[in-house]
C-alpha cells in the first residue's frame, strides 16, 4: 500500500522533473560546451563539444583577454555594470524604503489604496513603462518642456545619458524592491514599536533601534532583488541609450548572441556571471525560505 | 495604538514662563506638534505620494497619448482612435507587424498557461510528498529557475534551441517550451505554499474512509488548492504577457514576434510614433483585464476565508 502510493506521487512529479532536466539542466549544458568548444572557421559558427575531454579553452581565453588585456575592452564595461547597479540599487533602498515604511506603518484604513497603487507597476509592462519615459525625455517632451519653463535649454537625455540609464534602472526595479520591503517591514509587531516608546525612545530613536535592525533581512533580500535583475539588464540601456559609453554586462552578452564569431564568449560571460550570482542566488532562496517557516 | 503620552516622555525643557507676548501662542502649538508623539507622518506620506506620481503619471500620459489625433507625444490634437484601428496604414489594427504581435501575445499567454499551470502543480503535489533525493533536488533545481536572471536563462535556451534541439527553430515552439520553463516555477511555489497551509489532515480522512488516491486528488486535494492554483493561472498568464527577455531571444519573424519585444525594437533608437503607445495601452488592458478578473475569482474562491482584499490582492501578485 505504502508502495503503491509513492509511485502515485512519484508519477505526479515525474513530467515536471522531466520537463525541467531536459530544458532547464541540458540547455546549461549546451552553453558550458559551446564555451568550453570549438569555433568552425568556415562559417564563424559555434560548435558545440559535448565530450569534458575534448574541451578547448579559446574562447575562455578570449574573454579573459577582453576583460583584463592590454586592449581591454569588456572591463570598463565590467565596471560600468557595478558602479550602475550599485547606484541604482542604493537609490532604489533610499526612495523605496520611505514609501514601504509609510504604508506598512501608517497608512490605516488606506492600506488598501495604496498597496494598489505600490503593485500597479507589476502588471504593466517593463517596455510600456520604458516607452512613457521615452516620450517624456524626448527633445520635445514634457521633461524639456518644463526645464525650458525655468529657462534650461533642452537636455539630450536619451543619446548615451549615463543618469538616464541609471534612473530608468530605478524606475524598472523599485516596485520589486518596495513590495519586499514592505512585507518584511509589514510583519513587524507594533508591540515592539510600542514598547520602545513606552521606555521613552522618541520617534527617531525608536526607528533606529528597533525598526531599522528589525528590517535588515527584508532590505538585503530586497536588494537582491533588484540586483539580479539589473546585472542582466541591456533592453533598459538599449531602450533609453542606446550608446556604447552607456553600455552594461547584458549588452555585451546580448550582443554576442547571434553574432558569426562571438557566440562562445558570449557563452563564457553568461556561465561566468551565473557562477558569480549563484551564491547571492542560494543566499536568496534560503533567506526567503526562513521567513516563509517562520 | 492608543493616544496617551507616553510616561517616559522627557520633561518639557524649561520654558521661561512670562506673559506669552502675540506669535508665542503659535510657537507653542508648532511645539506641541512636534512634540505629540503620534503625530501623522505629513511628511512620509507626503514622500510616498511623490512616489507613486513619479512611479504611474508618465504610463497616464502614454496611455492618453495614445489617443492623441496626431504624431505629437506632447501637444494635444484632439481625442481619436486613430491610432488603434482607424488610420488605414499605421493603426494597431491595419500594421500588419503590429497585428500579429497582439495575436501571437494572447497566443503564447493561453498556450503557457494551458501548459505550465497542470505541470506545476502535479510537480509540487508529488514532489511535496514524495521522499528523497531526487524529489529535493529538483525542488531545489525549480526554485533557482525561479531566481536565476532571465537573461542567463534565456541565453541557455537560445543555444540549446539553436545546436542541440535545432528541429526546435527558433519561433513559437521555441518561445512556448522556454517560457512554460520560466514559468513553471509560479505554480510550484504557489501550490507548495498552500499545501504548507492546508496540512494532511483532509487528505488522511478521505483515504481512512476508502478513498484511493486519484479520488483523494479529484474530491479533496484539487477543489482544497483550488485558489492556488487559479492564481498561479493568474500569474503565469500576466507574466507572458509582459514577458520580454526570453520571447526577444526566441523569437526569430515578424510572425511570432509578441508585442513587448515589437515595443523595444521599434522604439530603441527613434521615435516609434503613437501607435506603439496604443500597442503599450492594449497590453496595459489585457493585464488590467486579467487582474480584476483575477482578483474577482481570488475572492469568489476564498469566500469566507480569512485576509479578505488584501490577501486577494497579495495572492495574484505572487506575494503569497
Amino acid at each position: 500500500m505504502r508502495r503503491r502510493k509513492n509511485i502515485f506521487w512519484i508519477a505526479l512529479a515525474a513530467p515536471g522533473i522531466l520537463w525541467l532536466a531536459i530544458l532547464f539542466i541540458v540547455p546549461f549544458y549546451a552553453v558550458l560546451a559551446i564555451a568550453m568548444g570549438k569555433l568552425d572557421q568556415l562559417i564563424e559558427a559555434p560548435v558545440a563539444v559535448w565530450n569534458p575531454f575534448a574541451w578547448s579553452s579559446s574562447s575562455v581565453i578570449d574573454v579573459w583577454r577582453d576583460i583584463f588585456g592590454s586592449a581591454s575592452f569588456a572591463g570598463p564595461i565590467l565596471l560600468r555594470t557595478i558602479l550602475y547597479t550599485a547606484i541604482a540599487s542604493l537609490l532604489c533602498l533610499l526612495i523605496g524604503y520611505p514609501a514601504a515604511y509609510f504604508v506598512a506603518r501608517f497608512a490605516g484604513r488606506r492600506k488598501g489604496l495604496f498597496l494598489v497603487l505600490l503593485i500597479a507597476p507589476f502588471w504593466i509592462s517593463y517596455m510600456m513603462r520604458m516607452l512613457a519615459w521615452i516620450d517624456l525625455l524626448s527633445t520635445g517632451g514634457y521633461v524639456n518642456k518644463a526645464l525650458g519653463w525655468v529657462g534650461i535649454s533642452p537636455v539630450n537625455w536619451l543619446g548615451g545619458n549615463s543618469a538616464t540609464v541609471v534612473l530608468g534602472l530605478v524606475y524598472g526595479y523599485i516596485p520589486y524592491l518596495i513590495m519586499v520591503l514592505y512585507a518584511g517591514l509589514d510583519r513587524i509587531d507594533p508591540a515592539l514599536l510600542e514598547a520602545g516608546r513606552d521606555l521613552g525612545l522618541g520617534r527617531a530613536r525608536t526607528f533606529v533601534h528597533v525598526t531599522l535592525p528589525l528590517s535588515r533581512q527584508p532590505i538585503l533580500t530586497g536588494l537582491l532583488i533588484t540586483v539580479l535583475p539589473m546585472l542582466g539588464d541591456y533592453y533598459t540601456n538599449q531602450m533609453l541609450s542606446g550608446a556604447a559609453s552607456t553600455s552594461m554586462i547584458g549588452n555585451l552578452i546580448q550582443g554576442q548572441l547571434g553574432t558569426p564569431g562571438l557566440e562562445g564568449q558570449g557563452a563564457v560571460l553568461s556561465l561566468t556571471l551565473l557562477l558569480v550570482l549563484l551564491i547571492p542566488m542560494i543566499y536568496y532562496v534560503i533567506a526567503t525560505n526562513r521567513e516563509a517557516t517562520r | 495604538m492608543t493616544a496617551t503620552k507616553t510616561p517616559g516622555e522627557p520633561p518639557s525643557p524649561a520654558i521661561p514662563a512670562p506673559a506669552p507676548a502675540p506669535g508665542v501662542a503659535g510657537r507653542r502649538t508648532r511645539r506641541a506638534f512636534w512634540r505629540n508623539p503620534w503625530r501623522h507622518p505629513w511628511f512620509l506620506e507626503g514622500f510616498t505620494w511623490l512616489y507613486l506620481i513619479w512611479s504611474l503619471a508618465p504610463i497616464v500620459i502614454a496611455v492618453l497619448f495614445s489617443f492623441n489625433n496626431g504624431r505629437s507625444q506632447s501637444t494635444w490634437q484632439g481625442f481619436s482612435w486613430r491610432w488603434y484601428f482607424s488610420d488605414p496604414v499605421n493603426s494597431v489594427w491595419h500594421d500588419p507587424q503590429l497585428h500579429a504581435a497582439v495575436i501571437q501575445t494572447v497566443r503564447l499567454s493561453v498556450l503557457t498557461t494551458v501548459i505550465a499551470v497542470p505541470l506545476g502543480v502535479a510537480f509540487a503535489l508529488g514532489i511535496n510528498r514524495w521522499r528523497g533525493p531526487v524529489p529535493a533536488t529538483f525542488n531545489f533545481v525549480m526554485i533557482l529557475s525561479y531566481v536565476i536572471p532571465e537573461l542567463i536563462f534565456g541565453v541557455s535556451m537560445f543555444f540549446v534551441f539553436t545546436t542541440l534541439f535545432s528541429t526546435v527553430h527558433l519561433g513559437t515552439l521555441a518561445e512556448v517550451l522556454g517560457l512554460v520553463t520560466w514559468n513553471v516555477s509560479w505554480p510550484a511555489i504557489v501550490v507548495q505554499a498552500r499545501l504548507v497551509t492546508i496540512g494532511r489532515h483532509y487528505e488522511e480522512a478521505a483515504a481512512d474512509l476508502g478513498a484511493n488516491p486519484f479520488q483523494v486528488m479529484r474530491r479533496v486535494m484539487v477543489p482544497l488548492l483550488a485558489p492556488a492554483i487559479f492564481a498561479s493561472a493568474v500569474l503565469v498568464f500576466s507574466g507572458v504577457i509582459d514577458d520580454f527577455v526570453i520571447v526577444d531571444l526566441l523569437s526569430s519573424s515578424a510572425g511570432n514576434t509578441p508585442m513587448s519585444v515589437i515595443i523595444y525594437s521599434t522604439q530603441h533608437g527613434g521615435n516609434g510614433g503613437p501607435a506603439l503607445n496604443a500597442l503599450g495601452s492594449i497590453m496595459l488592458a489585457m493585464s488590467l483585464i486579467i487582474v480584476i478578473l483575477g482578483y474577482a475569482g481570488y475572492r469568489l474562491l476564498t469566500r469566507g476565508e480569512r485576509g479578505g482584499g488584501v490577501a486577494a490582492l497579495a495572492a495574484i501578485s505572487g506575494e503569497a
